[in-house]
């Protein structure tokens, strides 16, 4: 499965009687019911490591292009004016909710900028974990809402984390603060989103995946100008195309032979 | 704000003959609230003022103030215009009224006469004001020139000494926020953040396309070319990507500073060219470094390889450069600065779609452009009061207090043999 695609639902499962394995691509597995799978005693995969790296390092390239305003050039420019100005990544606080394996990658990216990092998660990391970058945990996510210039999702999305972060989380943010989502489109409340960069409650958003992807041609996001949108390049490079590959094929295999399959998900 | 602290350091000092260590009153209260915090890391701040190459006649911090102010007028210093399209901004423009008398191009035009004499300094912010043999000749007062900004090629500094005025530049201020703009175009050029963008929000766009993929810049090779502050700031970022870091500079850094990033020199520029996934150049424009990346170079580098401008457009030969991405020599660029900015609306490299172009925005940050003016604003304060021009390693560590940590791990070269590379001096003689 690449991409999420070939959809499986009922009819396909019915249509496969020696279906015995489903390899998904990349670490999320929103898109999979796995109680239907495993009732057609189907076994389903992922590929969460190999995509932790290049996720975080798009996770960081999109908190300092926001910050800088790299998007933001045009054609029509005649000379750049002076008072054309960004804000510093460079002791900023960076709030990263969902310190797994990708999040904390962010992290660690981010004390090289000197940022100042806190957390939410829902299990507290152990002390040597958060001292090597820096973190400090927030049991509560308002806490972390209140304080961070650049809040980063880096979450799974499961119904617990679905529109987590929707019209109240908004507003607890800075109003100088930026969004950074890398997680699934469907943790944010798009259409509060929406109305919280018009309104200005938050100041901007950089948004790697949406729901749906793409966004219909009409939808207000696309037209907003403190919002960059990346078409889900998250895990998009050669060698993590291809590691992610390799991985899915070790599955299959183990799949196959009946043997305990790497990256199994239940 | 992250800084804001800093910034209320700056009191408004005095200008009088005879009254001592103007630079050290400047720093004073930053000194103050860190005693104990340079204490416990085993370091001793008035101590190092005493021995410091800008001490003078070690005095201390304290030393009391024995001449009352009088009723002194500032001195004048010059800008092109406040606010506008090239003015210097609003903010800048107070803490400039703070300790001169802010005069505009305009009403210098229109008042040479009486103007001219209240001169004292003028403050170079993006450029501007040119500083011509003319202006030069009008402003018989005029003892420093303050650059907002390191880089001082826009000034003719020959010119300017045999007039016997100073210049100095800010080289803390623009180091973190340029290393910064450094490592973002390097991420947005990997992994093709403006293409992606466009693809996003096209009008013809259906789906996203499954081979559409950019490069990894985690555990790829970055090829530094001029290791001085700057380059080394983007050289501790890029080690949190586990990058492998070459570096080619004039001299070669201490060991210590080079294990604290694991960064390899190479001697020879051709060693990192061929080696490299990605290329940054972080020197200053000098006649050494005009063209310093040429068609040669650009065939050294490796195909697949990005090349990365941060430092004066005019040190890459742009018609190879523009030949070079035509023909996939080097895969991709990523420039915040050309030559002329902006270039003329039909110039080739606009056209390219392996490029990305930003407007000169290394310090275009709030905090950056308020820390240059206070920085030359102490620069030109120092000259005016005839006081050494603060050094600025010290100066480094009193600027934002939650930074003193930082500065004391990374730096084991202070106080004694600062690397050559890393002491840009603030001050400039007009040596050839």
């Amino acid at each position: 499965m690449w991409y999420h695609k070939p959809v499986i639902n009922e009819e396909l499962l019915q249509s496969l009687p020696n279906l015995k394995i489903v390899a998904s691509s990349g670490v999320g597995i929103d898109h999979l019911d796995l109680n239907l799978l495993s009732s057609y005693g189907v076994k389903a995969s992922n590929t969460p490591f190999v995509v932790s790296t290049d996720t975080a390092d798009l996770g960081m390239a999109l908190v300092l292009a926001s910050s800088r305003r790299l998007m933001a050039v045009s054609p029509d420019t005649e000379y750049f004016p002076a008072d054309w100005l960004g804000a510093e990544v460079s002791g900023a606080t960076l709030g990263v909710v969902g310190m797994g394996t990708i999040g904390y990658k962010v992290a660690e990216r981010a004390k090289a900028f000197e940022m100042k990092i806190l957390y939410h998660n829902r299990n507290q990391r152990n002390k040597e974990e958060e001292s090597a970058v820096g973190a400090i945990y927030c049991k509560k996510i308002d806490d972390l809402l209140q304080q961070s210039d650049f809040v980063l999702l880096s979450v799974n999305l499961t119904p617990q984390t679905h529109k987590l972060i929707g019209k109240k989380e908004l507003e607890l943010m800075k109003p100088t603060a930026t969004l950074i989502n890398i997680s699934r489109g469907l943790v944010v409340d798009q259409d509060a989103l929406v109305e919280a960069l018009q309104n200005k409650v938050i100041k901007a958003a950089a948004l790697d995946v949406t729901y749906p992807e793409p966004l219909p041609r009409d939808h207000p996001l696309l037209k907003l100008k403190n919002v960059i949108i990346t078409p889900h390049i998250g895990s998009a490079t050669k060698k993590t195309r291809r590691l992610m590959m390799e991985n899915m094929t070790e599955s299959i295999q183990a799949g196959l032979a009946g043997l305990p399959i790497p990256n199994e998900v239940f | 704000m992250f800084r804001s602290k800093a910034f209320s350091l700056l009191k408004p000092i005095p200008l009088m003959s005879g009254q001592p260590n103007l630079a050290y009153k400047f720093i004073h209260p930053a000194i103050a609230s860190h005693g104990h915090r340079c204490h416990r890391r085993g370091v001793d701040y008035r101590q190092r003022y005493k021995t410091c190459p800008g001490s003078a006649g070690g005095q201390t911090i304290s030393a009391p103030q024995t001449k009352v102010m009088a009723e002194e007028e500032l001195p004048g210093v010059l800008v092109l215009d406040i606010g506008g399209t090239h003015g210097v901004l609003e903010n800048v423009a107070a803490l400039l009224k703070k300790h001169f008398r802010l005069i505009t191009m305009k009403e210098f035009l229109e008042n040479k006469k009486e103007m001219s004499k209240k001169i004292q300094s003028v403050f170079v912010f993006e450029g501007r004001p040119t500083i011509d043999q003319e202006l030069l000749e009008s402003l018989p007062n005029l003892k420093v020139i303050g650059n907002s900004g390191v880089g001082v090629d826009h000034l003719d500094l020959k010119m300017i000494s045999n007039f016997g005025v100073k210049v100095t530049n800010t080289p803390h201020a623009v180091a973190d926020p340029t290393a910064d703009i450094g490592v973002a175009l390097m991420l947005a050029s990997a992994r093709r953040l403006v293409e992606g963008c466009q693809v996003a929000v096209s009008p013809d766009t259906k789906y996203f396309a499954v081979d559409w993929l950019g490069v990894e810049v985690t555990r790829a090779t970055l090829g530094i070319i001029g290791m001085g502050s700057i380059g080394y700031r983007v050289a501790q970022r890029a080690r949190a990507f586990d990058m492998r870091i070459l570096y080619h500079n004039r001299n070669r850094r201490r060991k210590e500073e080079e294990e604290a990033v694991g960064a390899h020199y190479c001697e020879k520029m051709e060693d990192l060219l061929q080696q490299s996934d990605f290329v940054m150049l972080v020197v200053n424009l000098t006649p050494e470094t005009h063209k310093l990346i040429g068609k040669k170079e650009l065939g050294l580098m490796k195909p697949t390889a990005i090349l990365i401008n941060i430092s004066r457009g005019a040190v890459i030969d742009q018609d190879a450069l523009v030949e070079a991405l035509q023909s996939k020599v080097i895969r991709a660029a990523a420039l915040d600065v050309t030559h002329p900015e902006p270039l003329p609306r039909d110039h080739p490299l606009l056209k390219l779609n392996n490029i990305i172009i930003t407007p000169h925005i290394g310090t275009a940050t709030v905090q950056a452009t308020r820390m240059m003016a206070e920085e030359a604003i102490a620069n030109m304060l120092a000259v005016l009061s005839g006081q050494p021009i603060p050094n600025h390693r010290r100066r480094r560590a009193t600027w934002a207090f939650g930074k003193l940590n930082r500065w004391h791990t990374r730096s084991t070269a202070w106080p004694h043999g600062v690397p050559e590379e890393t002491f840009l001096p603030h001050y400039h003689e007009g040596i050839s």
